[in-house]
């Protein structure tokens, strides 16, 4: 291996890796929000990449199917649990109506403009607005009347809402897989370096989202509302935080990350309807490396695992999946040997 | 109704027999794939239902005794019945990694590790060349035993379920046993099984061994049982299966393995024929099922299957055999007025905020001392501090002239120090008799083989029946039958006493144990006190409640914000002037 191997290798484990650091942000970020240790997150990006790919092809994605019927059986868990507390049909009604109106209104602007071949800038903005919602509709099925709950008890059904998701995803977008177009064909060369546009997008994408972050965190009254129901649930309910909606809200930005990504990687390599299950599980292991808590660590872990995988694909390309998965032996190690102390649980 | 001891010896002639019967090979082969599953659920009964901790990776253990049973009859033509322990002990060494790894950080790091490991190894076999990449190792020849050929499906049939059956007889015998006990203990905390003197991450690292080796098992059979192995059975998704078969069927229960491995194999093969139909195209559309009803189980029938048929089995109860058992070993006892506990200027400090403030104290052999205070004086956690819950920032505790300070609380335990805890802490689902055995573990000595093996129940006669003494000296011994999380606060507070007293302590300490309780139940508890210095007994007494340290204790250490405020006699400390402002404050 020479230098200009290694500049390759390394340029692109750190643009595989800026992908991870998003991914890896919303892990940390649902974890320390609601509990919930998230390994859908996946999903998402393969959800975000065939929706844009569908719509490529003037056709429409499964997903608008897939989002209806989850905000139809939120719709029906709201009338369940309305009738069963007694509420007025007005209140019902309302209810419903919050639930229904975005989805439905977002699945028919895109049935209507599927067709159209609008520019691609336009049909990533659709998939992000497609996905997005999904976030907070999974946390409404699956989570929320389980918020209390155990660690351990909160993780076996984020294992089981990912079987759920990957079935499904199945039906809805086929076994087939694709890949789209870059958004920039633009080639810039330093030496033996080659940037590809798509790669500058990546990184301008990562940096801009990673930095909307830490000001919603740091500055905005709601995302200091956030970190307060991550720190205690019952402290921040007497202050009038909804948990239930701080639950669903970060699902909802984590879903948008996941969108998000979908579209950053999808021109790099071809997506099927399970891909993002081990793209998920990348991201996963960066944030074990910041033990589900730190974000500049999750990001740090998340270039060491792009490194990690493009080196080892030179090396051992057979094995990259196994030295990817393989490294959190070590870092837990290390993580045990740091803090050792249990928790109460 | 059949007894319940006869339930399973008749369960289990009846599947041994039942390859007799003129059933089509289909089912034979069904029975087979679920005494498979239930093997490996039964091991995730024991991890998750039993010990609260899980792993998605059992999957990857059943390859690893799979794959080493194939490779080497195979390619190096060993005996089945070698690669057998060759399959178990790798799988053993892999736990024991992950365990030492994983176990001492909080309980989610193990699931997240195994999904990791899981993966790791899948993706190795399908690379290695010398374990056939993707296509595996054919051509695994079948076992034989005594002559006779295990290979056909009634053949293998019996081998499968002697070991199925014969895990879910060691599982059972080992819940009902000193280390069950102990396993069970650390499932809600680990605070209380160390202050009993158990090594809560030992118990961790055996359950997963366990859960290990059953899988291995289960992957030896299979591959003698389907003669081939390829990677595709062994992965990250069937791992997760293996956690949905124990959770529908009911994962705190032993049976529950295997009404799950049997719904799950059954009404998988439907949804395989079905579903694809259905929908028009080939796929696995079953994990849809799959994950929307782990999900609903896990809201709205946490117990799993077996709740269902549970209830209609015969309640267990325990046969008092012990009458005539042995004492255990006691521990010789400090003569009255000997110093027992020597507390000199410790001090604890969270951050900037200085907890406990030098404080000193003794307490001697045969006394009664109450440490009081207002709220947020620092009294528990002075107590947390002398049993070792937490670590000093500065000074030192003497027990019988023995340095304590810095060591962990199980150590400090096994030399005589007992506690209770302010909130009570306990085991809701186990009786009030195995509550306070759980006490006598450091009395007692049997290990995980030996309670399988049922070698323990000598031992357990004479734990139980110095357990049964302890409740009937606290007036209890009616409810020893009961289960624990049915009883009021009061009792329960008395029983968490008598599981402090059968540890056989030299000193007693008492985290506000009148909290909450009722006038009643506060005389009764006054009894059970006064009775025990009668006896000998050393107590220290953390109480809030003025009337009943005074009329109790020999001498009361006051505290107020951290610092000791005064030290005396019930009288003198009544009398002080600067209690006085402590509690009602002063007069300006």
């Amino acid at each position: 291996m020479d230098f200009s191997i290694a500049s390759i290798l390394a340029l692109d484990g750190v643009t595989n890796g800026a992908v991870y650091a998003l991914l890896a942000l919303a892990t940390v970020l649902v974890f320390a929000v609601t509990r919930v240790i998230f390994i859908p997150q996946g999903e998402f990006v393969a959800f975000g990449a065939l929706t844009l790919a569908m719509l490529q092809l003037g056709k429409v994605p499964g997903t608008v199917w897939f989002l209806i019927v989850l905000a139809v059986g939120a719709a029906l868990s709201d009338l369940v649990s309305g009738l069963r507390h007694g509420q007025s049909m007005a209140r019902i009604g309302r209810n419903l109506a919050s639930t229904l109106v975005y989805p439905l209104a977002i699945s028919g602007l895109v049935i209507w403009a599927a067709p159209q071949n609008f520019p691609l800038l336009v049909q990533a903005l659709l998939t992000l607005a497609l996905v997005t919602p999904f976030g907070g509709l999974i946390y409404r099925l699956a989570f929320e009347s389980l918020a209390d709950a155990s660690v351990l008890v909160l993780l076996i059904v984020s294992v089981g809402t990912h079987f759920a998701l990957t079935g499904l995803g199945l039906f809805f977008f086929g076994a087939e897989g694709y890949r789209n177009p870059s958004f920039w064909d633009a080639r810039f060369s330093f030496g033996p370096l080659a940037l590809s546009g798509q790669t500058v997008i990546i990184f301008l994408a990562s940096i801009a989202l990673i930095v909307a972050l830490w000001l919603f965190f740091e500055r905005s009254l709601y995302g200091k509302a956030l970190r307060a129901t991550a720190i205690n649930r019952l402290g921040a309910r007497l202050m009038g935080i909804s948990t239930d909606g701080a639950g669903r809200a970060t699902f909802t930005v984590a879903a948008f990350i996941g969108a998000l990504s979908g579209l950053l990687i999808g021109p790099t390599t071809t997506i099927f309807y399970d891909s993002g299950f081990l793209i998920g599980l990348k991201g996963f292991v960066a944030a074990v490396f910041a033990g589900l808590s730190s974000y500049p660590q999750a990001m740090a872990g998340a270039l060491a695992v792009g490194l990690l995988e493009s080196f080892g694909s030179f090396w051992a390309s057979a094995f990259k999946e196994v030295i990817v998965f393989g490294s959190i032996v070590p870092v837990l190690l290390w993580r045990s040997l740091r803090d050792p102390h249990t928790e109460e649980h | 109704m059949i007894p319940r001891k006869f339930g399973f010896p008749l369960f289990a002639a009846a599947m041994l027999a039942l390859p007799l019967l003129p059933l089509p090979d289909f089912w034979i082969t069904q029975l087979n794939y679920i005494g498979l599953y239930a093997l490996v659920s039964l091991g995730l009964v024991l991890l998750t239902g039993v010990a609260g901790l899980t792993s998605f990776g059992q999957a990857a253990f059943v390859g690893v005794g799979a794959y080493t049973a194939a490779f080497l009859s195979v390619k190096l033509g060993f005996s089945p019945w070698i690669t057998l322990f060759i399959g178990v002990g790798l799988s053993v060494l892999v736990a024991l990694l992950l365990g030492a790894i994983t176990l001492r950080m909080s309980g989610h790091y193990l699931p997240l590790a195994t999904i990791a490991w899981g993966l790791a190894l899948n993706y190795t076999m399908a690379n290695m060349e010398w374990l056939g990449k993707y296509d595996g190792i054919l051509g695994v020849p079948p076992i034989s035993f005594a002559g006779f050929n295990l290979g056909s499906g009634r053949g293998i049939y019996v081998l499968i379920w002697l070991f199925a059956l014969g895990g879910a007889l060691a599982v059972t015998h080992l819940l009902d046993s000193r280390p069950g006990r102990a396993i069970r203990s650390i499932k809600d905390g680990t605070t209380m099984a160390e202050a009993m003197g158990i090594s809560t991450f030992r118990y961790k690292v055996i359950a997963f061994v366990l859960a290990a080796m059953l899988a291995a098992v289960s992957g030896w059979l299979f591959a003698h049982f389907q003669r081939t192995v390829n990677p595709s059975p062994f992965g990250i998704h069937r791992g997760i299966e293996y956690l949905f078969i124990a959770v529908l069927g009911g994962v705190g229960h032993v049976w529950g393995a295997f009404i799950g491995a049997a719904v799950v194999k059954i009404v998988e093969d439907q949804l395989q024929t079905l579903l694809p139909a259905l929908i028009g195209t080939s796929g696995n559309f079953e994990i849809i099922v799959f994950g929307l009803v782990l999900i609903a189980v896990l809201k709205y029938a946490p117990e799993g299957l077996w709740t269902f048929i549970g209830r209609w089995m015969p309640a267990h109860r325990r046969e008092r055999d012990w009458a005539n058992a042995a004492p255990l070993p006691a521990r010789d006892k400090p003569a009255t007025g000997e110093l027992l506990l020597e507390v000199d200027a410790v001090r604890k400090e969270f951050g900037g905020l200085v907890a406990v403030n030098d404080v000193s104290f003794n307490i001697r052999a045969g006394d009664i001392v109450g440490l009081i205070g207002p709220n947020g004086a620092g009294k528990s956690t002075t107590f947390n501090l002398i049993t070792g819950v937490l670590s000093l920032t500065r000074g030192q505790v003497k027990f019988r002239g023995q340095s304590v300070g810095g060591q962990a609380s199980r150590d400090i335990a096994r030399l005589g120090v007992s506690r209770t805890f302010q909130h009570v802490k306990m085991i809701p689902e186990m009786t009030v008799l195995e509550n306070v055995a759980l006490g006598g573990y450091l009395r007692t000595s049997s290990g995980t083989v030996k309670a399988m093996l049922r070698l323990d129940r000598d031992e357990e006669r004479r734990l139980f029946a110095e357990a049964e003494r302890q409740l009937e000296r606290i007036g209890m011994a009616g409810q020893m039958h009961e289960l624990a999380g049915n009883l009021a606060l009061g009792p329960q507070r008395l029983m968490e006493i008598a599981r402090a007293l059968c540890t056989d302590p030299a000193l007693l300490l008492l985290d506000e144990p009148a909290a909450g309780l009722r006038h009643k139940e506060k005389q009764a508890l006054g009894d059970v006190l006064r009775q025990l210095k009668r006896e000998g007994m050393s107590i220290l007494l953390v109480e809030h409640d003025m009337d009943f340290v005074m009329g109790l204790t020999d001498r009361i250490v006051v505290m107020e914000f951290g610092t000791r405020l005064i030290e005396g006699t019930p009288e003198e400390v009544q009398a002080s002037p600067v209690v006085r402002a402590a509690y009602l404050g002063t007069e300006h």
